[in-house]
């Protein structure tokens, strides 16, 4: 019962939380200077205002403000968030079909750096004051300083051409002709260098957090307690300390998912990922007002169902919250 | 012994290619026989909205529109029209009808022959949809006596009609397709063009590529050449150009940065050249705004004129890779006056006109204070203004734009005292260049229309004409005297040719080098 009251609140504070983004974003999205019709008529062009008119009449443009926001609100809740003036189709497929490539991405930061940033944390906690540890401490102020675009072009220019053994850009190699599972391979040749790339910040962070914590839990009673049982230090290490101390990551990794999607345009946009965030970036540059809305929203909803998830790992790894209100 | 065998092998196989290779370039060098096959990977930033050029203007629809679409014309290094879907044409003497004779074996991509319908729906289409107004507004109707005829009358003579009809401007777009009463503009097969071009559609994926295949009924027999041409899209210019070296894609075009242009040019494999723009003629100008108090003065143009240094910007900025722009019309179209009035670095004449006009150094030495806007593709020019204006007492303030709206914004509003700003010729002086200098287009709120608010009665009068002399001599002699009027009044300062140039391949023969480059198309290229 709590489980099914807790998913119920959930979905209503979502519903709450979703609708104010939505009328936020259409009005700060608004109050951007410039004009998507200018875009769609084209680069240098001998434009006219008939014709510019007629775009803003298309789209309905030369509507004010309070009327758009209405429609707009009415249509979203049919499922129907408008058309991409400059894709040049309905932002929902738009957004859909770009989902995959950056939930991939994320997905794949995510686990290379939960495994490798809490296996060098840990290790590090071993000996705390030992040449390992203290050369983790800088490495991981490094990068996690480093901006992201720039660790991307660096990798780009030593593993894509020093060393040519990773493709430059993009998801796959259009001119490949190769079946299901070479172009899934080709997939993962092509993921290797922006998962990196977006994984660096957050390998930094969790190996940090990874021996803070586990540093903590090595110093508390009960694993004094279990030392002194004789229980072997092995089971005391694995078992006792990491289990306990993997909890704040648990919940770090789920408050990350957004900071992982922001992340993502940027190293989307160098890598020429086909994701949500090459397509935020681009509508944001060209005004297209439907399609950024509709990124917020999905990105929201992605962020709210990530919080979620976080909910039910974090009660998985640690029975004392169960029958528990988080 | 069997170890032997194994690795003789692959060294016969490698001696052979070795030897084929060497026999390739030799005959290469002696004379290019076009090679049928293969697929040329281009790589481009730009991501088009659709590929139906006949309702969208620029680069990035024109480029791959040009090899799915065919034209009425097009035209070779020379400026001269060639026989395209028309395989002959006339202009009456009146210059009042055009005879469009088309080919009778030309079909469109799912099998339909092209008729003179389709020609006279396709310019319906484009008189209504593209932003380019000037192109087909005077073609009053197109007659259709029969399948292969069209006539196109004008209400008044219009030399600029047959450069409309070549590549990229007038798209031959198919009426049984898009002639379903769908909005042109919106319509779902702009993203799965029928054309009759050289290539058809085969897949877009909007951000990633563009795939078109050779067309086997292609009007023109035996092309084209390539069995494939792929378009990688990548908004990131530096991946572009490692994928040149690296030789995963084969040309580029629309390249201005001279860094990376520097860096190309000294691969082996490589061919930068600034070829082929020049019917597209970008030229980069400060603009003034003729309504500001300072700025409204001719003197003070001029002196602004005379403190600016192409010939830095040309050498230093763009490492020799721009030239000068003289006047508004682009260098490389036969009708630019070459000898216009050049405002050669001349920081004392500078500094005495500034005096004479009425505003002499204060204090601090600063005459007046200007803002000056710009695009951000062209910033390191403004910046390198900034200072070079200090240098006569004008305290230049730089605002930079955070992106293209918000500077289209300022510009078409009124709202700035300068701006370097890139503005394109589009072939003929009609398409692209009156709209800067005509009082009727001073047009508030649109773009790239006259913002500077230049007005002058001559002017006005010697564009009109120009745009109906038939005659090629009296139209240049007209132009002569507008662009005359033009480099003395300075309502812009013409600073450079943006310098575009396209990086291909030693392995892509016949490469794109016509008025339209890369937006012409692509029935010779082919790969060696």
């Amino acid at each position: 019962m709590p489980i099914l009251r807790l998913v119920l609140e959930r979905i209503a504070y979502a519903f709450i939380v979703v609708t104010a983004v939505l009328v936020l974003n259409f009005i700060l999205v608004r109050l951007a200077p410039g004009d998507p019709a200018e875009v769609i008529a084209g680069e240098s062009g001998g434009i006219t205002e008939e014709i510019l008119a007629a775009i803003r009449r298309d789209y309905g443009l030369d509507l004010p403000i309070h009327e758009q926001l209405w429609i707009y609100l009415g249509n979203a809740i049919q499922g129907d968030l408008g058309y991409s003036f400059y894709f040049n189709s309905p932002v929902v497929e738009l957004v859909v079909s770009r989902m995959g490539p950056t939930i991939l991405l994320i997905l794949a930061a995510t686990v290379i750096a939960l495994f490798i940033g809490t296996t060098l944390g840990v290790l590090a906690s071993r000996n705390p004051e030992g040449l390992f540890s203290n050369f983790l401490t800088v490495a991981s102020l490094i990068g996690y300083s480093a901006p992201a675009f720039w660790t991307g072009l660096m990798l780009i220019i030593l593993f894509a051409f020093v060393v040519p053994i990773f493709p430059i850009a993009g998801l796959y190699d259009v001119t490949l002709s190769v079946g299901f599972f070479g172009r899934a391979l080709d997939i993962a040749h092509h993921l290797v260098l922006p998962a990196f790339t977006l994984a660096i910040i957050y390998i930094a962070q969790y190996s940090r957090l990874a021996r803070a914590s586990m540093l903590e839990v090595l110093g508390s009673d009960y694993i004094r307690t279990a030392r002194a049982k004789g229980v072997a230090e092995r089971v005391v290490f694995f078992k006792h300390a990491l289990r306990n101390a993997v909890l704040p990551i648990i919940t770090i990794t789920g408050l990350h998912f957004g900071n992982l999607l922001s992340g993502a345009v940027l190293v989307e946009a160098v890598f020429n990922w086909p994701g949500l965030g090459t397509l935020a970036f681009d509508s944001l540059l060209r005004r297209d007002y439907t399609t950024i809305l509709a990124l917020l929203f999905f990105s929201a909803l992605m962020v709210i169902v990530a919080n979620l998830a976080t909910d039910f790992c974090y009660r998985l790894a640690d029975p004392r919250i169960k029958g528990k209100r988080s | 012994m069997s170890v032997i065998r194994k690795s003789f092998a692959p060294t016969a196989i490698k001696a052979t290619i070795g030897a084929g290779l060497g026999f390739a370039l030799a005959t290469g060098a002696v004379a290019d026989t076009p090679k049928k096959g293969g697929t040329l990977v281009i790589g481009s930033p730009q991501t088009p909205r659709h590929l139906n050029p006949a309702v969208q203007s620029g680069v990035a629809t024109g480029m791959p529109g040009s090899q799915i679409f065919a034209t009425p014309l097009r035209f070779d290094e020379n400026w001269n029209p060639q026989p395209y879907l028309a395989e002959s044409w006339k202009v009456s003497a009146d210059g009042l009808s055009v005879t469009l004779n088309l080919r009778k074996n030309a079909k469109f991509h799912d099998g339909k022959p092209v008729t003179s319908e389709d020609v006279a729906f396709s310019i319906d289409t484009i008189k209504k949809n593209h932003p380019f107004k000037t192109m087909f507004s005077p073609v009053a109707k197109v007659d259709t006596p029969d399948p292969h005829t069209a006539i196109l009358r004008l209400s008044k003579p219009h030399p600029a009609i047959l450069l409309a009809m070549s590549s990229s401007l007038c798209a031959i777009i198919p009426k049984h397709v898009y002639g379903d009463g769908k909005d042109a503009k919106r319509h779902p097969m702009n993203l799965k063009p029928v054309g009759s071009g050289p290539f058809r559609f085969v897949e877009y994926v909007k951000g990633q590529h563009i795939i078109l295949e050779r067309d086997p009924n292609f009007f023109l027999k035996g092309k084209p050449y390539l069995d494939k041409i792929i378009y990688k899209i990548n908004k990131n210019s530096n991946s572009l150009a490692l994928g040149l070296e690296r030789g995963d894609i084969h040309l580029r075009a629309f390249n201005t940065k001279s860094r990376e242009l520097g860096r190309l040019k000294k691969n082996k494999n490589l061919v930068v050249t600034a070829q082929g723009y020049a019917a597209i003629g970008p030229i980069a100008w400060l603009a003034f705004n003729l309504k500001h108090p300072i700025l409204g003065k001719k003197a003070v143009r001029q002196a602004i004129a005379y403190a600016v240094d192409r010939k830095f910007i040309n050498e230093a900025l763009h490492s020799g890779l721009s030239k000068p722009a003289l006047g508004p019309i682009a260098m490389g179209n036969p009708l630019a006056d070459q000898n216009a009035k050049r405002y050669d670095l001349d920081l004392g004449k500078a500094n005495k006109m500034l005096d004479a006009a009425g505003y002499p150094r204060k204090d601090g030495g600063t005459r007046f204070q200007v803002t000056l806007d710009t695009l951000l593709s062209q910033r390191d020019v403004a910046e390198y203004l900034k200072p070079q204006l200090k240098k006569v007492g004008i305290d230049v303030k730089l605002r930079i734009p955070p992106d293209f709206p918000t500077w289209a914004n300022w510009v078409k509003s009124h709202e700035f005292d300068m701006t370097v700003d890139v503005v394109f010729n589009w072939g003929d002086p009609v398409i692209g260049v009156h709209r800067t200098y005509v009082t009727s287009n001073i047009r508030k709120g649109v773009i790239w229309s006259n913002t500077q608010s230049y007005s002058n009665a001559k002017v006005d009068a010697l564009l009109e004409k120009a745009g109906v002399e038939l005659d090629p001599a009296k139209r240049k002699q007209i132009y002569l005297e507008f662009q005359k009027i033009v480099t003395d009044e300075l309502p812009v300062y013409w600073m450079y040719g943006l310098p575009y140039h396209t990086i291909y391949n030693k392995k892509v023969g016949n490469p794109p080098l016509t008025i339209w480059g890369t937006m012409g198309p692509m029935d010779n290229v082919y790969l060696k």
